[in-house]
Parts: C-alpha cells; structure tokens; sequence
C-alpha cells in the first residue's frame, strides 16, 4: 500500500530544505456529500518531522487546512543520507508513517 | 435564487462559502474520537483571534514588522491558499496562521525546534475574504502581522 | 461591416456568434489566424507558455500557481496513473501494446481522426479501446483511474507541441468544423458561447476566475482543480463547464465533445504539453 506520505528533502550543505504533500481529504464536518449527508470531520492533527531523531518540526493542523495537504520548511544541517522520518495522526486515530533519506 | 446545477457540491466553492456559513450556527464540531495527545484542542475550537491565542499561548501579543506574511491579495481558490510566514525575530519557537473569519480562527500551529528556521509554507481553506493573522513567539514573546486575502465564488458559477 | 485581417476574422466569427465560416474550408487559416489574435491580444505572453491558460495572462494568478507547483497536488494522481499503466491486463498485454511508441511520450498526438472508422479519437476514448479490445472492462470517463492514466501519459508528454493532424478526409475536416461550430455557437440559457469566454473574454475577470485563452487551453489536461479537490479529464470540464453555463451537458465523450477537442487541440498546434497541471 503506497504511503500517503510524500517527501522532498534536500541537503544543501549547511542546512535541509524539506517539502512534504499528505494524501488526506482534511474534511472539516462542515461539508454535505452529494446527497445532503454531512461528510464526518476527517483530518491531520498532528504531523512531526524527525531529522537523525531529533524532532525539527510538529505541526497542530485543523480542518483549514486544505485538502492534500503541503508542508514546506528547512533546518540547519541535514548530509545527504541522513534519515527523515514524518509521522501523522489524524482525529479518527489513523495514522501513518514514512521513513525517508535527505537528498 | 434557483441554484444552477453544480458540477461537484460539496467541494465547489460555492459549497463551501455556503456551508462555511451554515457552520456558523454550530459552534462546537462535536467529535467522537479522543484527540491526538498533546493536540491544542481547545484552542482549535475559537472562533477569534484573541480567544485562540489566549487557549494556544495565554500570552498577550504585539504587532511586528519583522514577520513576513506571503499570502495572495485574490486567492485563486479559496480551498487552496498558498501562505507562507517567515521571520527575522530572534529564537522563534512558534509560528501559529489564523484566519479569524473562517468558523474556528486557528488554522495551524507550528512548533519550531531548536536549530529549524523561523519559515513556514503551508496551503489554507478560507471561507472568505479575510484577514489571515501569523503569530510568532520569539524568545518567550509574541508578536504578530495581517493581511487581507480576497476570496470570492469562482466565476463559472461553481 | 468591415474588418481588416486576420484579427478581423475572429473576431466577426465571435461577435456573429455562430454564423461559421463554410465548414472545414481552411483548418490551417483558421489555426492561424486564431493563433496570431490571440498573440496580438496577449504581446507579452511567449507564444509556448499558452499552454498555462490564466497562469500566463495574469501575474498574481501566477505566483500563487508556481507556489503551488513547487508541489502539485496531482503527484499522487500520477502514481496511480503509472501504476495502472504498467499493470498488465487479465489476458497478460499492457496499455503499451496499444499505443505507438509503447504509450510513452503520445499525448500530444490526441485526438486523431481514425479513418478506419471515420470517428474522432482521443486519448480517453483510445484508452477504453484499449480495454475493451483486450478483454477488461472500459472505465468510466471523467475522474477516477481514466484521469489518473491521462495524467501519467501526459506528464510523459511533457514540452512536446501539440501536433494534430487532419487527414485528406472530408469526414475529418467535417469533424473539425463541427468543434468550430460547437466553440462558436451561443448556447444555454446564459446565451454564451465558448468563445464568448475564452475568446473575447480571454485575460479577463469573472468573478474570482482569471479567464483562460482558448489557444492552449487543453494543453494541461488532465487537471487537479482546487474546486474539485480531484484530477479530472477534458470531459469532465466539458460537462461541468456546460453544466455551469446552464447549458445541457453532453455525456463524456459524445461526438460533439470529441470533435470540440479535435478542433481546440488542432488549434493549439505547436504549444507544448503542460500536462498534467493544477487550475483553480
């Protein structure tokens, strides 16, 4: 099963520039599906980044966040191979992981 | 005013300019699941930028020009805003995005560790035109900058 | 009334609204003048970036497209895409035993006028030919593993022009008039016609939308559209934007549809692909 999780890491000598795009719907509970239905809340609580195991980043999302949604930020240091591992739990308890190098 | 037929309803922007307002009479998303430990649960559920901030941090705040807010003046989309704050305030810690006319004002909350730059990209779902409010804590204190973004239906009607 | 040129030309088919020239007369004039009304509308737009369709007419729209891009959202899509690509079928052959070149780097050939059997085909429909003729079951147009497949056949396509071709056939260049009238001709209860958007529209505001060119306009497709939240097709902005102008949607891949691509991609000859691509 593909991860719902894509990253692009770059080591660029004394820091690493990170992207990371989630497959998620991020449904708010405010939207109806096309048969008047309320489509239950569904999205990214928390998301974290851990560079070599130490944790560069976590991030506390709500539902405004969009849809797929995007991360872009950097660190200081990072060498290529280094391992990066992003985690999300989201509020219905589903979870997933992805375990990735620097570029 | 008869709707016209609509391609996709619930993800069409005038889906959700409508609902966004509908949601307006339900204060609270009530949840069935236990939050994610160490979630800001409370401050999620604010409806302005005063309370959130209060819930996030109980700390009070000051406008900076230090802070750098990339928001679009007309967002393409009002599902997919492309925001980015960045900052030359010493020892950032946090950066928090705040739209405070969607139906909860915290969008998202960002813990910036040791050693990890004071710059952040994320994308947004505003409701409608509104001020998006950045917040940054820097060495203990917290300062923030706005911006208008332009939101409005799509052209085609949908 | 008079009108000089080939900007004239255009422009009386726009403002008649539907009263086309004799059908199929000249494919290759009215590619041409359609091509220079629009470079003479849009001075500073480089005749390849067309294919951005609002992205290249407004700077605002731009800069928040490029920001988007640093990470498409069809990225997923385009895993699918290649993933549903080289899954064999039951009967053990590929999409690749059905198309020139093993399928990869096509797109931009699409649609052609099949003379065998004197219809329009474009990619999705080729697709679905695919299928049947090897035993699986056609998928549905519009969303879904069709725009997921498109997706990976056109990002193969990536910067390659548009290079369609109209045969030597009356039906061919019957076809392409048909796509001409369709763009051309006032419809639905709004009264607009494509061309009413797109073409005089073109570079303009509706609402919170920047209008795109026709010239071009197809060059992205498939797209992830932030108000679909998903990848859809041609035939999917088709039906949705008939749907919209409160005009009766044809079904996906009705001949009308298929001879309008026909006629927009034949247009478009010499933009390079931009596809997949994201709009709003």
């Amino acid at each position: 099963m593909a991860s719902t999780i894509r990253v692009r890491a770059q080591a660029t000598g004394d820091s690493t520039d990170v992207q990371a795009l989630v497959q998620h719907p991020m449904d708010s509970g405010f939207v109806k599906d096309s048969s008047g239905n309320l489509i239950p809340p569904h999205y990214i609580e928390t998301i974290k980044f851990e560079h070599s195991g130490n944790v560069v980043l976590t991030a506390d999302w709500g539902p405004a966040v969009s849809k797929d949604p995007y991360i872009k930020f950097s660190f200081k240091g990072g060498a290529k191979g280094d391992p990066l591992v992003v985690t999300w739990v989201d509020n219905q308890g589903k979870t997933d992981t992805l375990t990735t190098k620097l570029a | 005013m008869r709707r016209p037929f609509n391609d996709i309803p619930s993800t069409s922007r005038r889906g959700l300019l409508g609902l966004f307002a509908l949601a307006g009479l339900a204060a609270v998303v009530q949840r069935a699941w236990a939050s994610a430990p160490g979630w800001p649960e409370a401050a999620f559920q604010q409806k302005s930028v005063d309370d959130s901030i209060k819930q996030l941090y109980g700390k009070p705040f000051e406008k900076s020009d230090k802070i750098t807010l990339d928001v679009p003046e007309i967002a393409e989309n009002g599902a997919v805003v492309p925001v980015t704050v960045s900052s030359t305030l010493p020892n950032v810690t946090a950066i928090s995005i705040l739209v405070p006319d969607n139906p909860s004002a915290l969008a998202a909350s960002y813990k910036i560790a040791d050693g990890t730059m004071p710059s952040v990209g994320c994308r947004l779902k505003m409701a409608k035109t509104s001020n998006v409010t950045a917040v940054v804590e820097s060495d203990g204190k917290l300062y923030t900058t706005a911006k208008e973004v332009k939101v409005t239906l799509g052209g085609c009607g949908g | 009334m008079r009108f000089l040129g080939r900007v004239g030309v255009v422009a009386a088919l726009v403002v008649l609204g539907g009263a086309a020239p004799a059908p199929g007369v000249d494919p290759a004039a009215d590619q041409k003048a359609f091509a220079a009304f629009f470079k003479e509308k849009f001075p500073d737009v480089k005749p390849a970036d067309f294919g951005n369709g609002p992205y290249a007419v407004n700077a605002a729209m731009r800069k928040q497209w490029e920001d988007i891009m640093q990470f498409p959202p069809y990225d997923f899509a385009l895993d699918e895409g290649k993933t549903e690509f080289e899954t064999k079928f039951a009967n053990g052959k590929s999409y690749a035993d059905c198309f020139a070149n093993g399928g990869i780097g096509v797109r931009q050939d699409y649609p052609y006028f099949d003379t065998k059997t004197g219809q329009v085909v474009t990619l999705d429909l080729a697709i679905n030919q695919c299928r049947t003729a090897n035993g699986e079951k056609p998928l549905p147009y519009q969303t879904g593993k069709m725009a997921s497949l498109t997706a990976y056949m056109a990002e193969t396509s990536r910067d390659k022009p548009f290079d369609i071709k109209i045969p030597d056939d009356p039906r061919a260049r019957a076809a392409f008039a048909e796509g001409e009238r369709y763009f051309y001709t006032r419809r639905g209860q709004l009264n607009f016609s494509c061309a009413s958007c797109h073409v005089q529209g073109a570079g303009q505001r509706l609402r919170g939308d920047i209008l795109a060119p026709a010239l071009g306009i197809l060059a992205a497709f498939p797209i992830y559209r932030s108000d679909w939240g998903s990848m859809g097709t041609i035939d999917r902005r088709f039906t949705s934007c008939s749907a919209q102008m409160r005009s009766e949607p044809l079904p996906p891949q009705d001949p009308a549809y298929r001879s309008l691509e026909y006629f927009l991609s034949y247009m478009s000859n010499g933009i390079p692909i931009t596809g997949p691509g994201t709009r709003p």
